[in-house]
């Protein structure tokens, strides 16, 4: 098989493993529809002050969006390729002649195929709760998402670096990404949180990313295209492409 | 005429202060199931893994199909199967799931069909692979090397941690390998094992070879004491002797002449156990 036939075989594997995991097909789909359903129907009829004022529903859905496609990413990613480091898997796949970054690849296909479902599932749970599908931004709205995925793909797979084992997986990837996803407005509207928070939070590309996926999704917002914020999601992910190539490894940590 | 399909020469391995292969020479025939057998901690697997490519030597000189497993690259990777010490496949996909994407790595590949049998798992086919037992996991293990229809295959570590029965099954497998015209390089730290399936054993204590030949003529037993056994009058009798054709001969003609039974009669050899349970304690103690 030439390289790219190998990453779609790859590829077709990676997406039956998945959906049959109960772990990754829980914490990365149905979780955010289940986050999303609650907080809408939480914050049902409230508005949130944010962009001359809109509709709570309205701002969740960009919001959950946001979670979902670094979820299905980032943190995929990093849990799943740990697992398989300390599996011995990695280490099994380097033993044959598939080329290693073919096994990325598909990784990193699987991630994004599974970004973009996710942006399908909410938009369309998002419709029903009356936050309307912006169709005509649709081009900003899939640019975002491919340099968002694209981005916090590289940061899951550096991360997987940092990670010891795999029951050290889920604890390290949640204590980084949960307490930035409060503190960037994905659970609480910003408008609510102080303003030395949000700057605290603007350090960090889970921020970034919200904000251009928002000004993409939402159009009471400014233009479409977010370019500054997308410009600093993808300097996160270009730093975490060098320390991924630099320090990814492919042998069990333990043993 | 012999064909080395594996030359090592002056291997060796250090980890920071530490040795773990201190010069090691040898060669693999093609087609010889080659056993390399040492305690725990001995090198074994530093030697296997820089055959394998996974690890770089400190000093020496190796050739594995023609080439410096350092530099080899996917052509080689080809011709060649491992068998690591551990390791578990993806628990969601099926054995046969995985022998398949396994199969679309290789230019040539044996069909999914053709190892299941081979490997013994016709009936687990379709099961997940977390769902198999220790012993079929490994089988699929051996059947995943296979998959490329490799010239040569590295086994870890075969049997390590396995019930007798799942043992006995994976020796099967391994023994079938043979059959195939497969040159096979197995280490182990059971005796029982290199001896039932090696045609050569190498025996590995502290980094250094202690001992090679074939399971028969191992530390030169032949030349060893034999043990002649039986019971006179209740009493259990051991004789030691260099020479038991003499000995059994005098034994029996007394015997026959004084109409005796020599009950439980017993001719023993030194075991190759026997043999290697020496060779490695002595070079212990000596390290």
């Amino acid at each position: 098989m030439t390289g790219l036939a190998l990453v779609g075989h790859q590829f077709r594997y990676d997406q039956k493993a998945f959906w049959r995991n109960p772990a990754s097909v829980f914490f990365t789909v149905m979780f955010p529809v289940i986050l999303f359903l609650i907080l809408a129907l939480v914050f049902s009829g409230e508005d949130v002050n944010v962009r001359g004022g809109i509709d709570a529903t309205t701002y969740y859905v960009p919001a959950i969006m946001s979670l979902a496609i670094i979820s299905a990413t980032m943190q995929t990613l990093a849990m799943t390729l740990v697992i398989a480091r300390e599996d011995g898997r990695l280490k099994r796949g380097r033993g044959t002649p598939m080329p290693p970054w073919v096994f990325i690849a598909g990784r990193v296909g699987n991630s994004i195929v599974v970004a973009l479902m996710m942006l399908v599932l909410l938009a369309a749970i998002g419709a029903l709760f009356g936050a309307d599908v912006p169709w005509d931004r649709l081009p900003a709205i899939l640019l975002t998402l491919v340099i968002g995925a694209a981005s916090f793909c590289c940061l899951g797979i550096a991360l997987t670096a940092l990670i010891p084992s795999q029951d050290a997986a889920a604890a390290i990837v949640n204590a980084l990404l949960l307490p930035l996803y409060f503190l960037s407005g994905v659970f609480i509207p910003e408008d609510q949180l102080p303003d030395g928070v949000i700057a605290f939070a603007d350090l960090f590309p889970v921020r970034h990313f919200f904000d251009a996926f928002f000004d993409a999704y939402v159009p009471a917002g400014g233009p479409a295209v977010s370019w500054d914020n997308l410009a600093i999601v993808a300097l996160w992910g270009a730093a975490g492409l060098v320390l991924a190539i630099k320090y990814f490894r492919w042998t069990p940590r333990s043993g | 005429m012999p064909d080395p399909v594996i030359s090592i020469k002056g291997l060796r391995k250090s980890y920071g202060e530490t040795e773990a292969v201190r010069g090691i020479d040898l060669e693999v025939n093609r087609g010889e199931v080659f056993a390399f057998l040492g305690p725990n901690g001995a090198g074994k697997t530093t030697t296997v893994e820089i055959l394998e490519g996974y690890r770089k030597r400190s000093g020496g000189e190796v050739t594995v199909l023609g080439e410096d497993p350092e530099r080899a690259g996917r052509e080689w990777r080809e011709r060649i199967g491992i068998v690591l010490q551990s390791g578990r496949l993806d628990p969601y996909l099926t054995v046969r799931e995985s022998l398949d994407l396994y199969a679309g790595y290789f230019r040539a590949s044996r069909p999914t069909e053709e190892v299941i049998s081979l490997v013994g798992l016709e009936s687990k086919a379709d099961e997940r692979t977390g769902r198999l037992s220790g012993g079929q996991q490994r089988r699929l293990d051996v059947g995943m090397a296979l998959v490329g229809d490799p010239e040569l295959l590295f086994l870890d570590e075969p049997t390590t941690g396995f019930d007798p029965s799942a043992r006995r099954q994976a020796w099967d497998v391994i023994a079938g390998l043979r059959d195939l015209g497969k040159t096979v390089f197995l280490t182990t730290h059971y005796m029982d094992e290199a001896q039932r399936l090696a045609d050569r054993v190498t025996i590995i204590a502290a980094g250094q070879i202690v001992a090679q030949g074939t399971p028969e003529d191992l530390g030169e037993r032949d030349a060893g004491e034999t043990t002649i056994r039986y019971r006179q009058d209740g009493r259990e009798v051991v004789l030691q002797t260099a020479t038991p054709v003499e000995t059994l001969h005098e034994l029996t003609a007394k015997a026959l002449a004084d109409g005796e039974v020599l009950a439980g009669l017993e001719v023993t050899r030194p075991s190759l156990e026997d043999v290697y349970l020496q060779l490695t304690a002595a070079r212990e103690t000596d390290g």
